[in-house]
């Protein structure tokens, strides 16, 4: 290893083969198409934090002074769009599964490198639809376009919105696609199911809901575009349509869809946690199966989002009791990281410290969920911060610290360079604090009655909207900070080395960053994943 | 090779199951209205042209065995008659849009499309609401109109294989994108079985 490192001449790799912009544009390489996304992520998340930060600013004062009313039903909406169809579905899949799952697999590419180019493009049609519609002047409806508001009476652009999320649709449907036949079909000898790293269990898991779940939002945005055109009013209830029979095919998707976000995050946990605490994971095949099982159970219970909106009390106990269920695996989960940890040593590096914060939050978010579930409290806080809260807590407190522990934990990976540790843990900090500190008194505020979506409130829930505003302007604080130092460590980070956390996976074992063709020899996987006692034994052995 | 060759296959399969989902949200949509609005349905259903309807459901079942057989002669390596085949099968999908037209075109005339123009005769005769047959022929056109997409896209892609065909691009050792783009034919081709009887069939009354 030494000796590679003192090379004079720099060795090949994916990031140095070719150095031209169209080698970028027209790349096939799934590690440069992951980069590509991870660009565009990263602006669409600053979009969408800008939005949200105005959205903050307004709700310093009770009174609605910043922004007109109309103007802040925009924000909310763009918030809402940017971050959840152009940030948080397409994050952890995109970027780090996109990376990583060949590699962890023992594989040379994805199995449609071609269509993989052609999701990234098919993306980037559909934000620039998304971006254009907000500079024209945005839209109104609410991320959730609900019906016959978004079809009849919203004066703002929703089809270019609409088909903004259509488009985008398919970039997600070819990526989930691309997951499930390569990790069917690439995985290199002696990688079998059993032996496949956890994370490539939960984004097959997320695959399946995008193969499944996405085309009937996609069906199901086109009516309500075709329905603004032609007025064909199946959607309107003046014309004789449904509006609820909208808000069934909508959640049927957008339910699930919150598991294309969290599933991928829990496979980052599931990678971090065995790592840092030296041991093999507690219940690999509950893990496993766990993330199955929230793909599963995750399609059948969209309607607990409409126990206001009229549909049959017996529909609702079906659907709360469903919602319970789903409880169960992400439980199973939790006490499996949890169960890792005991008697593991234990290191508090900085993706570890994401992947702790990520515990704790999701388990806060995934309990007030259970609330949720019950119909008696779900109706006394529908459309209250306390729904606000308990999603940003999955999403954020569980998704975002987890897509931020994977770029924590694959950086040296992907760069071939070290960060600067110091400063990270610094920023994980922030992130930790003022995440708690911007989202938790939502969940008192939603619990008061403050509902969501106005401009203005009564003055008594000022102090609480000053705590969330302060905590959301530390939160941009910790997610500036890791803008500044990644690419600060792009030019005066230190060499890595193929293996800076001693992990265990194949991505491991080959140079970083990794040669184009991913490895020099394909390898034969005679051991178990997560093999941390055994390796650990052979290092202390060999010293 | 084989593995390459069952890892696209494999591919087309899931790319299928999406587009089930896909026609799926409208099949789920066309269900809860029939059942809602039965009467205005069972009125709009009348007015469609059953013997067309008929007619291209035989084209396009003659044009999915004209694809199969010429799948099976990419696999015997008889490039001629896979061509041919393919030509055949174009032919026949060409057949079903310009009969898919005429019906269009009718309907039109009739003022049987959705929007302010929308018009339906015999609404009062029916004892039905037009706005709720306006609702039967909104999910007409537009799962007609989705499936023609579909057609027509099918037909780029046979044309796009008739020509690396001809020009020697596969053989019995390599044939998947011949094979690919016949399992989708097919799969649209199935589309049309079930809009067929769902659109022009069961509400149908003897005699009418």
């Amino acid at each position: 290893m030494a000796t590679a490192v003192q090379a004079t001449v720099e060795r090949e790799n994916y990031l140095n083969v070719d150095y031209s912009l169209k080698s970028w544009l027209l790349t096939k390489d799934h590690k440069r198409i992951a980069l590509l996304y991870l660009i565009s992520i990263t602006a669409m998340f600053f979009v969408g934090g800008f939005f949200a930060m105005l959205i903050r600013l307004e709700l310093l004062t009770p009174a609605g002074d910043l922004v007109s009313s109309d103007t802040y039903n925009k924000l909310f909406t763009m918030h809402g769009v940017s971050m959840i169809f152009f940030f948080l579905i397409p994050s952890v899949p995109a970027v780090l599964g996109n990376f990583c799952i060949p590699l962890m697999i023992g594989a040379k590419d994805l199995a449609f490198p071609r269509l993989n180019l052609a999701s990234w493009y098919i993306y980037m049609i559909g934000a620039i639809f998304a971006l254009t519609s907000m500079l024209l002047g945005g839209v109104d409806t609410g991320w959730t376009f609900y019906t016959p508001f978004s079809t009849s009476y919203s004066n703002t652009h929703v089809i270019g919105t609409a088909l903004g999320v259509f488009i985008a649709g398919f970039s997600s449907i070819f990526t989930g696609l691309n997951f499930i036949v390569t990790i069917h079909r690439m995985r290199a000898p002696g990688m079998t199911w059993n032996r496949m790293p956890l994370f490539c269990w939960s984004n097959y898991a997320a695959s399946i809901i995008m193969v499944l779940g996405t085309p009937v939002v996609a069906i199901t945005i086109l009516l309500v575009a075709l329905e603004r055109l032609f007025h064909i009013g199946v959607f309107n209830p003046a014309l004789g349509g449904d509006p609820l029979l909208f808000q069934h095919l909508f959640w049927f998707y957008s339910h699930p869809a919150v598991y294309i976000m969290i599933l991928p995050g829990m496979g980052v946990i599931s990678e971090i946690v065995p790592c840092f605490a030296r041991k093999r994971i507690f219940g690999y095949e509950f893990v496993a199966l766990a993330s199955i099982a929230i793909a599963v159970l995750g399609f059948l219970v969209w309607a607990h989002h409409m126990f206001v909106a009229g549909i049959s009390v017996y529909a609702a106990l079906v659907f709360s009791l469903l919602t319970y269920l789903v409880a169960i695996p992400s439980a199973v989960k939790i006490f499996n990281w949890t169960a890792t940890l005991y008697k593991g040593s234990i290191t508090y590096d900085t993706p570890m410290l994401y992947a702790f914060g990520f515990i704790g939050l999701f388990t806060i978010g995934g309990l007030t969920g259970v609330f949720l579930a019950s119909i008696g409290v779900d109706v006394h806080v529908t459309d209250t911060y306390f729904v606000v809260a308990h999603f940003h807590y999955v999403m954020v407190g569980g998704m975002v610290l987890a897509y931020m522990a994977g770029l924590h934990f694959w950086w040296p990976k992907i760069t071939g360079k070290l960060y600067p540790e110091g400063w990270a843990k610094l920023s994980a900090l922030f992130v930790f604090v003022g995440f708690n500190l911007t989202f938790f008194p939502q969940f008192i505020l939603g619990y008061m009655g403050m509902p969501r979506r106005y401009h203005a409130y009564p003055p008594e829930f000022q102090v609480l909207n000053v705590l969330s505003t302060a905590g959301a302007s530390v939160l941009a604080v910790g997610y500036v900070l890791p803008m500044i130092y990644f690419v600060w460590s792009l030019r005066y980070g230190k060499d890595a080395g193929p293996n800076p956390w001693n992990a265990v996976g194949l991505e491991w074992m080959t140079a970083s960053p990794p040669p184009t063709q991913n490895f020099d020899v394909t390898p034969v996987v005679t051991w178990e994943a997560y093999d941390y006692e055994h390796q650990d034994e052979e290092v202390s052995v060999g010293h | 090779m084989d593995q390459q060759r069952e890892t696209s296959t494999f591919g087309m399969w899931l790319f299928l199951v999406t587009e089930i989902m896909f026609f799926g949200g409208l099949f789920c949509a066309y269900l809860v209205y029939r059942a809602t609005y039965y009467e205005a349905f069972v009125a709009g259903s009348q007015t469609m042209n059953i013997w067309l309807g008929a007619t291209n459901t035989a084209v396009l079942i003659c044009s999915s065995l004209s694809m199969a057989m010429a799948v099976r002669c990419a696999q015997t390596d008889k490039r001629k008659m896979m061509v041919i085949l393919l030509l055949i099968t174009i032919m026949f999908g060409a057949a079903f849009l310009g009969i898919k037209g005429v019906e269009y075109h009718e309907h039109w005339v009739n003022h049987q499309f959705p929007g302010p123009n929308f018009q339906f005769e015999g609404a009062e005769a029916a004892g039905v609401n037009p706005q709720n047959v306006q609702i039967y022929f909104s999910l007409y056109w537009a799962m007609t109109g989705l499936h023609a997409l579909h057609m027509i896209i099918g037909i780029g892609l046979v044309t796009w294989i008739v020509i690396a065909g001809a020009r020697g691009a596969y053989s019995p050792d390599y044939y998947s994108p011949v094979e690919n783009v016949g399992l989708y034919w097919h799969f649209v081709d199935l589309v049309w079985i079930y809009l067929f009887p769902l659109l022009y069939l069961i509400s149908k009354k003897h005699g009418g």
